[in-house]
């Protein structure tokens, strides 16, 4: 039997979720949504864990805070200690005061971009990058459950349509893949 | 589903559906410009190539056909300076500030506000680089390994924390915005019909499918972004008055300027985002996404942030009095009553006395009156640096070099130059860019859109 991936279509993201609900509830396997902006509350309905986003841009803030620390010490303490108006950079921790924009920027600098890089090449989403969505209505109005019959194998792919048709479906579109 | 108390105002007229949304903000970039826009372009294009003249013939000719003198040392440069970065700061607060607080209006606002933002920054940053006289050495103020020692930037100097605040800041602001886009820039991909724009946006749109996952991350981008960009884009001008405060210039130095230009910067900003949403919403038919409830919380911002400046000029001047130093009185006396007297009278009523009027609700609607007081505000702000910077200086501690300050052709003509930049870069934006952040348009329509809430209104009823 040919694997068939089924496109059921909505126009609400509240009837997509009911019937990611419905779906799940009768055992079958989400593959993923589709959606023209963030429907909140789906990710624990079809079983998408948290983004750990939040603790990559901590440790690149971090990294880029460490970084400051060491360079402004090595630039102006080590290698060149200046003498400004009687007060020479001798000791770090003395000078530190007037340190702390240049290592607060450069930590934001490094937890903005580290977080950014990172979120893109996770999304697989860069420059030249070829759309990846099943449907181009998805970036419009519509809200799409994909869901795979290879994932699938105790369903058939008529019987989740008939279990779709139950929901406020506006289409439901299948393709052999 | 979340629902919205009914006595909040709409932030949507009218019954819109998803696909009208896209249809209106699309729609102008797929079709040909209306006329205003092109008349616009045409007087923007031309201001901004009379600058970009002014800025060659400053570059080959050296700083001195600017006004400067051995006494004020230092005009329009940094005041204009001070004055664009100022500028840029209402768009980060519109978009990572009100964020943090779940402010909805933000979502109509903040990609043109955002939008400005970056292409302040872009003139602010013009002008501490054209006044380095020797512009092609601009890389020095980075830490870079060279063959004098090494000999390393000076990390105890507010000028060098600039360079690291306005680049952070321009950078930051700049990815902020694009991450908000791609979504964006894909349902123009998908929409559009013509091949070659298709192409374009389809690179533009970096391949965005917005599956789950991708919008779960999404939102924790925006998020984190949102959170380390509020304290920088405060970190951000607090530098900028440190040019001033840690110099022991009687009027500069002065613990009350963090708080003082960043609530200064945020009031400017907001009057610069009303210009251009007053014109964008009537040029390009965006009065159901732009109402007359923006505006008007706007402009409550602008009275906020207006007082606090008001407050502040006055504590300044009665500390200046308090403080019993000779100097910083006649600082201050010199500002109110010496020959920049109507300077300080200028900012004093711009900044001051106007936006006391926003107090009625009349006015504050009023989109007419919200325009003209937008202008005056920017005029206020431009005064309030000129008065902060040229009148501490003209008058220095040895009165035979007592002096005023001039400016010549170069400085009128390299400030209109950046007005004009400024503008056409935001016209070719508003352009071929999605003027709205159409995905959180999408997201709080069923919400806070007109006819939405009048149905959950009667749903309750019955």
């Amino acid at each position: 039997m040919a694997n068939k991936v089924i496109y059921a279509v909505y126009e609400d993201p509240e009837q997509l979720k009911d019937g990611a609900r419905k779906l799940v509830s009768s055992g079958v396997r989400v593959k993923d949504v589709f959606s023209p902006f963030p429907v909140h509350g789906i990710d624990p309905i079809i079983g998408i864990k948290r983004t750990r986003l939040g603790i990559v841009s901590f440790m690149f803030g971090f990294f880029g805070m460490c970084l400051a620390v060491i360079g402004i010490w090595y630039f102006n303490i080590f290698d060149w200690p200046m003498n400004i108006g009687g007060k020479p950079s001798q000791a770090m921790y003395k000078n530190l005061p007037a340190f702390i924009p240049v290592i607060f920027e450069f930590t934001v600098l490094c937890a903005a971009h580290g977080m950014v890089i990172t979120y893109l090449i996770r999304n697989k989403t860069l420059p030249g990058m070829p759309a990846r969505n099943p449907d181009p209505r998805t970036t419009d109005d519509k809200f799409i459950i994909e869901v795979r019959t290879a994932e699938n194998h105790g369903h058939s792919a008529e019987a989740i349509s008939d279990l779709l048709r139950t929901t406020p479906v506006f289409e439901i579109n299948e393709r052999q893949y | 589903m979340h629902s919205e108390a009914a006595i909040r105002e709409p932030l949507i007229l009218g019954h819109k559906t998803y696909h009208d949304i896209t249809n209106d903000i699309v729609g102008p970039i797929e079709n040909k410009a209306p006329r205003g826009w092109y008349i616009l372009f045409t007087i923007s294009a031309l201001i901004a190539l009379y600058g970009v003249g002014c800025i060659l013939y400053l570059i080959s000719k050296g700083i001195g056909t600017w006004g400067l003198n051995k006494t004020v040392d230092w005009a329009w440069d940094i005041t204009n300076f001070v004055w664009w970065v100022g500028i840029g700061h209402a768009g980060t607060l519109i978009s990572a500030v009100l964020l943090l607080f779940r402010q909805k209006w933000r979502m109509a606002i903040n990609r043109s506000a955002e939008a400005m933002t970056i292409f302040a920054v872009i003139m602010a940053g013009t002008f501490p680089m054209i006044h380095m006289g020797r512009i092609w050495m601009a890389y020095w103020v980075f830490p870079l390994p060279n063959q004098f020692g090494s000999l390393w930037v000076n990390f105890n100097s507010p000028l060098l924390w600039d360079v690291f605040a306005i680049s952070t800041y321009f950078s930051v602001s700049l990815v902020f915005w694009y991450i908000g886009l791609i979504p964006d820039f894909a349902t123009i991909r998908d929409k559009v019909t013509r091949p070659g724009m298709k192409k374009v946006y389809g690179i533009l749109s970096f391949g965005w499918t917005g599956n789950a996952k991708a919008w779960t991350r999404f939102e924790e981008v925006s998020l984190v972004l949102a959170g380390i960009a509020t304290p920088l884009v405060f970190s951000v001008h607090s530098v900028v008055s440190m040019d001033f405060a840690t110099s022991v210039i009687p009027g500069w130095h002065t613990t009350i300027f963090p708080p003082y230009f960043v609530s200064g910067a945020v009031f400017s900003g907001f009057a610069m985002v009303q210009t251009l949403l007053l014109v964008l919403r009537k040029v390009m038919h965006m009065e159901a996404y732009i109402t007359k409830k923006h505006v008007e919380y706007m402009n409550i911002v602008i009275i906020v942030t207006g007082s606090i400046v008001g407050v502040a000029y006055i504590t300044e001047l009665f500390i200046s009095w308090y403080s019993g130093v000779e100097y910083e009185s006649y600082a201050f006396i010199n500002r109110a009553t010496g020959p920049y007297w109507w300077a300080y009278a200028t900012m004093m009523t711009c900044n001051v006395v106007s936006p006391q009027l926003f107090w009625s609700k009349k006015l504050r609607t009023n989109l007419a009156f919200t325009f003209f007081m937008s202008i005056v505000v920017n005029t206020g702000m431009w005064f309030e640096r000129f008065v902060i910077i040229v009148t501490s200086l003209h008058r220095d501690y040895l009165p035979s070099s007592w002096t005023m300050f001039h400016p010549t052709w170069v400085d009128v003509g390299v400030f209109l130059g950046t007005i004009g930049i400024f503008f056409t870069l935001y016209l070719l934006f508003a352009r071929f860019f999605p003027v709205l952040a159409l995905n959180e348009v999408k997201s709080i329509l069923k919400v806070s859109g007109e006819s939405y809430k009048k149905e959950a209104a009667n749903h309750q009823h019955h």
